[in-house]
């Protein structure tokens, strides 16, 4: 008989109850449970209500974001038994709308994801390609750290400027615009400037780090916006200076 | 998006993975006046395409050459692919994987700046493009980011395909719930595209993710179109206990050995070839997938594995490779194993058991992907073209998703633009009632007896018992028994959620009944192929049996719910059958 440890979840069913409430739930603390298989174990054996997101349950897929004891955190990456005794407190993300207990709306994240225009930009023609576009292992370096991007949202929930500016782009969405930017086949730096240099962009950040702290995948958020900061107050002083060359 | 009177698009794509998203992109490319739709239960940058680690296979250094892909992947197979399907194959993927190259993908590279190519199992040459090992993440990130550059492609993310619509044997569209509202609506269109993978969650142990439940695979059967080759189901030989979680194949293509509980490297005994201290290519740790996970079993009985607390285990033995080979091309790797079991690779053994990875079989369609039901077609793993036949080689799915993926696209773009508009006819309009109707009563069902959770546990257990590496006819037996009583307590099982908002148990219950269905055609399909041949072992009918069974099986339903399997002859251009040969 294992030891047993409690998960207090945050429910939310929109069309039962107006606010969030608490519910408690008793599960096995196994040694390699990841607190998703506690959830897991209370939704096939104690509670079928309760829903949550999941999928790869091998910390890629990017689905199973929730709060865990204040912390922004990949559940299926997670262990129980660094919770120990308990109990540990389950929420959704913060920083999103509710959908339904520990489901949040990511719609937002969805729709500033194009502005910024992640994908590779060239003036050749990409459909039809006849050979490599050569790329060294150094120049891959360059930006591959910020291709590691899962989209599994902790770093919006992590930062204190997402909450409270609803324009901000945040930090996965910049860090995917320097993930282009930085690679050696893109050309397309400028035309993603116009968003990534504005107060919604790089400027609205305040480098509190936070983003670079929860992500769960050694993405620097955080650097790639100062990193990003340097490029555009580089390019604001060279247009100002060489107008005729800022096109 | 969808209004009152449900939305109208020219060609609907089901599923956001590899094949899906490239399936999308062909058709946007094709024709400009189409209007073409991604549906997805998950937002597509969550899809399955994201776990897969080693690599895609395609020729590009000039030792390699096609003939030598299409026979590596024809005798991988064990002479049951589709041989024209596979020339078509090997020639389009280099092609494929050099566009995704230009859209982006972060392939690791050569000193020089030229993609780099690792070896694979069963493959005679270095062909496998690969980045780091997360090679499916980065596919499907470069895929679903290119996708967002064509405003033309619509998306429905988090939207459950029910059923698909047939009118004059035409299909014409789906039925589809979107989860965060519960809304059931009609999407019309003149062709349909089934991306929806795999079904690995049908057994209890897989690399599979839980969103792998047959989805579509069972929606083109209930439609009328058949299953193909269900029978051939892979299990990959390194996965870790408890979690599944797949250790890639590419760690032995680096140099990792298998070993029994004496240190042993036992591949040596099963005919793979003689133990070397490098890898050598179509031999020992890599060898095909069905062969490795065969010696595994043999191993259990010899008693010579390694008894661990989630059953018997062998080791992946990493540690020669070194910390820096380890960082560099297997980091994923590492980082599975120091989360999951604790274990550091570059000091410790790995142990790993065989778990079911890959659907050979699927909807059988032509080398266009198109399904013998007119408007439908399929790619990916949801698909049987067959260019795996009984075994899939490692690094062949990931370009197939990209090559069929595009064809079907291209095929189904093609069919859209000359169709008639898809305006929903009398029967459609009855089908959709029809299916209104189910949905609501799943929905509202009060006083069901048993949780769908211990129907869906049964139904796994019984399928791994009956149908797994070795089978019998009395362990099929046994299994259909199993499946047809689990069935009828499926009928009226217990919905707890009766909430339309993100209801996963609604969800769940729906692909349960997918699962039970593609449950029912594996081990149909298994139970009358009366010989053993790549992953399909019989132990009744050890040997292969080209006179009767060189011919992929073909599973319908009938209008009463009966199954029915026909055989079509395995076409052959090139390649006559002959015994498949590795490490000598």
């Amino acid at each position: 008989m294992p030891d047993q440890i409690i998960l207090q979840v945050t429910r939310y069913r929109p069309e039962r109850e107006l606010e969030p409430t608490t519910q408690e739930y008793e599960i096995p603390l196994h040694e390699e449970w990841a607190v998703l298989d506690g959830l897991n174990h209370v939704k096939d054996q104690l509670d079928g209500t309760l829903s949550y997101r999941w999928s790869c349950r091998m910390g890629i897929c990017g689905s199973c974001g929730m709060t865990v004891n204040g912390e922004p955190r990949l559940t299926c990456a997670t262990f129980l038994t660094d919770y120990r005794p308990g109990p540990i407190r389950i929420e959704p993300l913060r920083n999103f709308p509710v959908i339904r207990d520990l489901v949040v709306e990511i719609g937002d994240f969805m729709q500033k994801l194009p502005k910024v225009k992640p994908w590779l930009i060239r003036d050749d023609d990409t459909t039809a390609p006849d050979g490599e576009l050569l790329q060294t292992p150094a120049e891959l370096d360059e930006y591959k750290q910020y291709s590691m991007c899962i989209n599994c949202m902790l770093c919006y929930s992590a930062c204190p400027i997402v909450g409270l500016d609803e324009g901000f782009l945040g930090p996965a969405v910049m860090a995917l615009a320097q993930r282009y930017n930085l690679d050696s086949r893109d050309e397309g730096a400028d035309e993603r400037m116009d968003l990534l240099s504005t107060a919604e962009g790089v400027w609205g950040c305040t480098f509190v780090g936070e983003c670079t702290t929860a992500c769960p995948k050694g993405v620097d958020p955080a650097g790639a916006i100062q990193r990003y900061k340097l490029t555009a107050a580089a390019e604001s002083l060279r247009s100002f200076l060489l107008p005729w060359r800022s096109a | 998006m969808v209004g009152e009177a449900g939305a109208a698009h020219d060609v609907l794509v089901i599923g956001g993975g590899g094949a899906g998203l490239r399936a999308a992109i062909a058709v946007a490319e094709a024709d400009a006046r189409l209007s073409v739709a991604v549906v997805s239960k998950v937002y597509p940058m969550r899809s399955h395409t994201v776990s897969a680690e080693g690599g895609a296979a395609g020729v590009i250094r000039s030792a390699d050459s096609l003939e030598q892909h299409a026979h590596d992947t024809v005798s991988g197979g064990d002479w049951l692919c589709d041989q024209e399907a596979v020339e078509a194959f090997v020639a389009e993927a280099p092609r494929e994987l050099l566009r995704l190259e230009h859209w982006g993908c972060p392939w690791s590279r050569e000193p020089d700046g030229h993609v780099a190519v690792r070896p694979f199992g069963g493959m005679k040459q270095h062909r496998t493009w690969f980045a780091a090992d997360k090679t499916g993440f980065h596919m499907l990130h470069t895929l679903f980011q290119t996708s967002l550059k064509y405003e033309r492609i619509t998306r429905y993310d988090e939207w459950y395909v029910t059923r698909l619509l047939v009118d004059d044997g035409r299909v014409r569209g789906v039925v589809a719930l979107e989860l965060m509202s519960g809304r059931i609506e009609t999407i019309t269109a003149k062709a349909v595209i089934l991306c929806t993978g795999g079904c690995g969650r049908v057994y209890p142990f897989t690399t599979n993710a839980n969103i792998k439940t047959g989805d579509g695979m069972a929606l083109a059967y209930r439609a009328g179109a058949p299953l193909k080759d269900m029978e051939f189901v892979q299990y990959h030989p390194t996965g870790l206990p408890f979690t599944g979680i797949l250790i890639t194949e590419a760690a032995r293509s680096e140099g990792g050995w298998l070993l029994n509980k004496d240190g042993y490297r036992y591949l040596q005994d099963y005919d793979l070839g003689k133990p070397e201290p490098t890898p050598v290519l179509k031999s020992m740790e890599l060898g095909p997938r069905d062969r490795l996970s065969q010696a595994f079993v043999k191993e259990v009985e010899k008693g010579r594995t390694i008894d661990g607390p989630h059953g018997p285990v062998v080791h992946l033995d990493l540690r020669h490779l070194g910390e820096q080979l380890i960082t560099a091309k297997l980091p994923f790797v590492r980082e599975l194993c120091l989360e999951y079991e604790g274990i550091d690779p570059v000091r410790q053994l790995v142990p790993v058991r065989p778990v079911v990875h890959y659907m050979m079989g699927g909807v059988h369609t032509d080398i266009n992907g198109a399904t013998p039901l007119p408007g439908l077609y399929a790619a990916g793993e949801t698909a049987c073209v067959s260019i795996n036949g009984a075994n899939r080689l490692g690094s062949n799915s990931l370009p197939e998703c990209l090559v069929f993926g595009a064809r079907a696209g291209r095929t189904a773009a093609e069919y859209a633009t000359s169709a008639a508009s898809a305006e929903p006819s009398t029967p459609v309009r009855a089908q959709v009632a029809d299916e209104r109707r189910r949905l609501d009563e799943l929905l509202h069902r009060d006083g069901g007896r048993e949780p769908i959770s211990a129907i869906r546990t049964e139904m796994q257990q019984a399928v791994e018992e009956g149908a797994g590496i070795y089978r019998s006819a009395d362990s099929l037996a046994k299994a259909a028994d199993k499946l047809g009583e689990l069935r009828e307590r499926y009928a009226v099982a217990r919905i707890d959620d009766h909430s339309r908002t993100f209801n996963t148990e609604f969800i769940a219950a729906l692909e349960l009944s997918c699962m039970l269905d593609v449950a029912e055609t594996i081990v149909r399909c298994a139970q009358l192929r009366e010989e053993s041949r790549g992953a399909h072992q019989r132990i009744d009918f050890p040997a292969r049996d080209d006179e009767r069974f060189l011919a992929n099986s073909l599973i319908y339903r009938s209008a009463e719910g009966a199954s029915r399997v026909e055989y079509l002859p395995v076409t052959i251009t090139r390649w006559p059958p002959a015994e498949r040969v590795y490490g000598r």
